[in-house]
């Protein structure tokens, strides 16, 4: 192979791609109208081109087998790569808003893929609005676990609706959740950790995970480790705040 | 720029809406910030009094509507006041503040409560709990009950049953959520989503029989259908391609109709559904089979005068379709707002065969409440009945604006992003793979 053919956008001695080709801002405007694909109903949302060992065709798609793991805003792909060797036989899925950083996750995937056969076969990403077209994607009950790590802050008060743990979005994130899902949030920024963890406590069909729970969890030590950000949070030897609540049966309603 | 676009919204043209009393004791016309009403078991105009204390209505009303049992009525638009009349002196009883533009509201079967939708997505609640009907009742608030995110929510309807609310939004979605007990700490639960419909929500309306008490869900949208869904689980029971027949009916062969469902209205006592079409002068009336759950187009009603592209649609349970077309707002005329009511007979049978035979279009003495009630209605007897094209022309126009996405093309959004660091490479990758130049070296 040529020298000047090589991809200089994957890195030649991982194998991977490489961020810098990748830098995205890191704001979205979520509330802008949306101008990517979007599956009419969730039986419309075709699994074969992202697990494609799991649905070798678009027709043969078993039904039972459906993605259980959301990671809401999954940036560049930290904890899905973790969790994806940990829950080898769990479709699980990134949602990211930013079409670049989606093109790295996908290339980062393929690359995994590539250099460990057999393996990374159960995650991919998708670039979509998950504030806007949750519905689109999940059943009611589909889901296992949702994740939301180091979500957009947005600080001022005017832009609170814009932030995706909010006490009407927790109504969807209550619908695709099946009773006992867990949804995990973990941020550095203390405001927007006492937010996250009001609106779960204040919401009918979420409780708090107990202490034991938490630590028997491999998944909760993954939050900080897996994480791009979680990571940089912990180079600058920052805080974290996090907020675990189990999907219940509204004791009222 | 803010007070700019604020004046541009101002003069999109509004659609003249329309609501019928359930045991037609009377009927409601609002055009522009003007709410008419005529007393049909009176004969007589209605001359409304609000004695509530809050303002009364500036801008144009977006959406109006009559209470189950027909005791209430609520008026509520673009000056974000909801206004919620008691039907039995015409007085208004309390006038809610919302924060932004009101598109849809609905009252609770037991009329305890009355619901309206922004257009920021969320939906509000309003307890009448203390209400006598002869005391106004001052500074009720009003606590969101559930919310689409940010997306314009185009139909409320409470469920036959009166256990779920359904809304309908701008994003194709309509969401299905349990009313709960005290609906102040809000509606939580989601029952179902009926997803399929690929162009915004417009309208919704519900079917129901003795058989089927629980009632199906029909509704109408941009992308030129109306389906017919069962709602507790969500499931798309049939699809009526209203749009190819109306089509049809319009083809000048050259251009293409597009044919938005603009209104829906289902019959009492049958399972008729009277649809209005952007692009049809007449209706559509759509029969459904309950038990086979099919929809299929009975017959298309067209005869009623070149120009009669209805904006809204209402019935009661006598049987009659009311229909008016008009605008307010709008440009090179001398009276800005027009409107023209019309009305179907003949629709209440269980047989469909009559329904197809028997259905006529009232001449204007016939109409109940006859002449003095279209004065009241119209705001005149004889409108010129060419300006009403251009009203559903501007009403068309305006709606697009408001619910339809730009497009674009997938080669307009590539070559927007053909400056990007990860795009360039790979591109000048495969540029050089194709002509191989050892001159790169």
């Amino acid at each position: 192979m040529l020298e000047n053919e090589a991809n200089p956008t994957i890195s030649k001695s991982t194998g991977l791609p490489r961020k810098r080709f990748y830098r995205a801002r890191a704001h979205s405007n979520p509330l802008s109208d949306s101008h990517f694909p979007v599956p009419v109903s969730p039986s419309r949302f075709d699994l074969s081109g992202h697990y494609p060992q799991f649905f070798p065709s678009y027709d043969q798609v078993d039904c039972s087998k459906k993605i259980r793991f959301a990671d809401i805003g999954c940036g560049f792909g930290g904890l899905l790569i973790s969790l994806a060797t940990l829950f080898p036989e769990t479709l699980m899925i990134g949602m990211e808003i930013r079409d670049k950083v989606t093109e790295y996750v996908k290339e980062r995937i393929l690359a995994l893929r590539m250099t460990n056969p057999g393996q990374y076969q159960n995650i991919s990403v998708v670039r979509t609005n998950s504030m806007k077209y949750i519905p689109n994607y999940f059943e009611k009950g589909q889901l296992l676990k949702m994740f939301f790590l180091f979500p957009d802050p947005h600080f001022k008060e005017k832009n609170h609706r814009r932030r995706v743990i909010s006490p009407h979005l927790l109504d969807e994130y209550a619908y695709v959740l099946g009773i006992g899902g867990i949804i995990y949030t973990i941020t550095d920024v203390e405001e927007l950790g006492d937010w996250m963890k009001a609106c779960l406590a204040n919401h009918p069909m979420f409780e708090a995970l107990t202490r034991e729970e938490l630590e028997v969890d491999p998944v909760v030590k993954l939050l900080n480790s897996a994480t791009e950000e979680g990571q940089k949070v912990a180079r600058n030897g920052g805080q974290t705040f996090q907020a675990v609540y189990r999907r219940i049966v509204p004791s009222v309603c | 720029m803010g007070t700019h676009m604020e004046e541009e919204k101002n003069r999109e043209a509004a659609p003249a809406l329309i609501s019928v009393h359930p045991s037609q004791n009377s009927v409601a016309v609002s055009i522009g910030s003007d709410l008419r009403v005529f007393d049909l078991h009176g004969d007589c105009v209605v001359n409304l009094v609000d004695d509530s204390g809050g303002p009364s209505h500036k801008d144009c009303i977006r959406a109006i509507r009559y209470g189950a049992n027909g005791s209430l009525f609520v008026s509520a638009g673009d000056d974000k006041l909801v206004k919620i009349w008691s039907t039995h002196y015409w007085h208004c009883i309390t006038t809610v503040c919302s924060e932004k533009r009101v598109s849809a509201v609905a009252i609770s079967n037991d009329s305890l409560y009355v619901c309206f939708a922004d257009k920021f997505g969320v939906v509000w609640v309003v307890d009448l709990h203390g209400l006598d009907g002869s005391q106004p009742l001052i500074n009720r608030k009003a606590a969101p009950l559930l919310a689409h995110y940010c997306s314009i929510i185009t139909s409320l309807e409470f469920s036959p049953d009166g256990r779920v609310i359904v809304s309908a939004d701008r994003d194709f979605k309509i969401r299905v959520t349990v009313f709960p007990k005290n609906p102040l700490d809000g509606a939580h639960e989601i029952q179902s989503f009926c997803l399929a419909h690929t162009e915004f929500v417009s309208c919704l309306a519900f079917l129901c029989s003795l058989d089927h008490p629980q009632g199906f869900l029909v509704s109408g949208s941009g992308d030129s259908t109306v389906r017919l869904w069962e709602i507790s689980a969500g499931s798309l029971l049939d699809t009526c391609d209203v749009g190819t027949k109306a089509g049809l009916l319009q083809s000048d062969g050259s251009e293409e109709v597009v044919s938005t469902v603009t209104a829906l209205c289902t019959i009492a006592d049958t399972t008729l559904v009277a649809v209005a079409i952007q692009s049809l002068r007449g209706i559509m009336l759509l029969s459904c089979d309950l038990s086979a759950q099919t929809l299929s187009i009975a017959k298309v009603v067209s005869n009623m005068g070149e120009s009669f592209i209805p904006t809204s649609l209402g019935s009661s349970s006598a049987g009659l379709l009311w229909m008016v077309t008009g605008a307010s707002n709008l440009h090179g005329f001398d009276n800005a707002s027009l409107s023209r009511v019309k009305v179907i007979s003949g629709l209440k049978t269980i047989n469909l065969v009559s329904v197809v035979n028997d259905t006529t279009v009232l001449d204007d003495n016939k109409i109940p409440g006859g002449v003095k009630l279209l004065e009241k209605l119209q705001g005149h007897v004889c409108v010129e009945e060419k300006v009403f094209l251009l009203a559903a022309e501007a009403v068309k126009t305006a709606m697009s604006n408001l619910l339809i996405k730009k497009q674009y093309s997938s080669e307009k959004r590539e070559f927007r992003k053909r400056t990007r660091n990860d795009r360039k490479i790979k591109v000048s990758i495969s540029a050089a793979a194709k002509n191989r130049c050892p001159n790169n070296f």
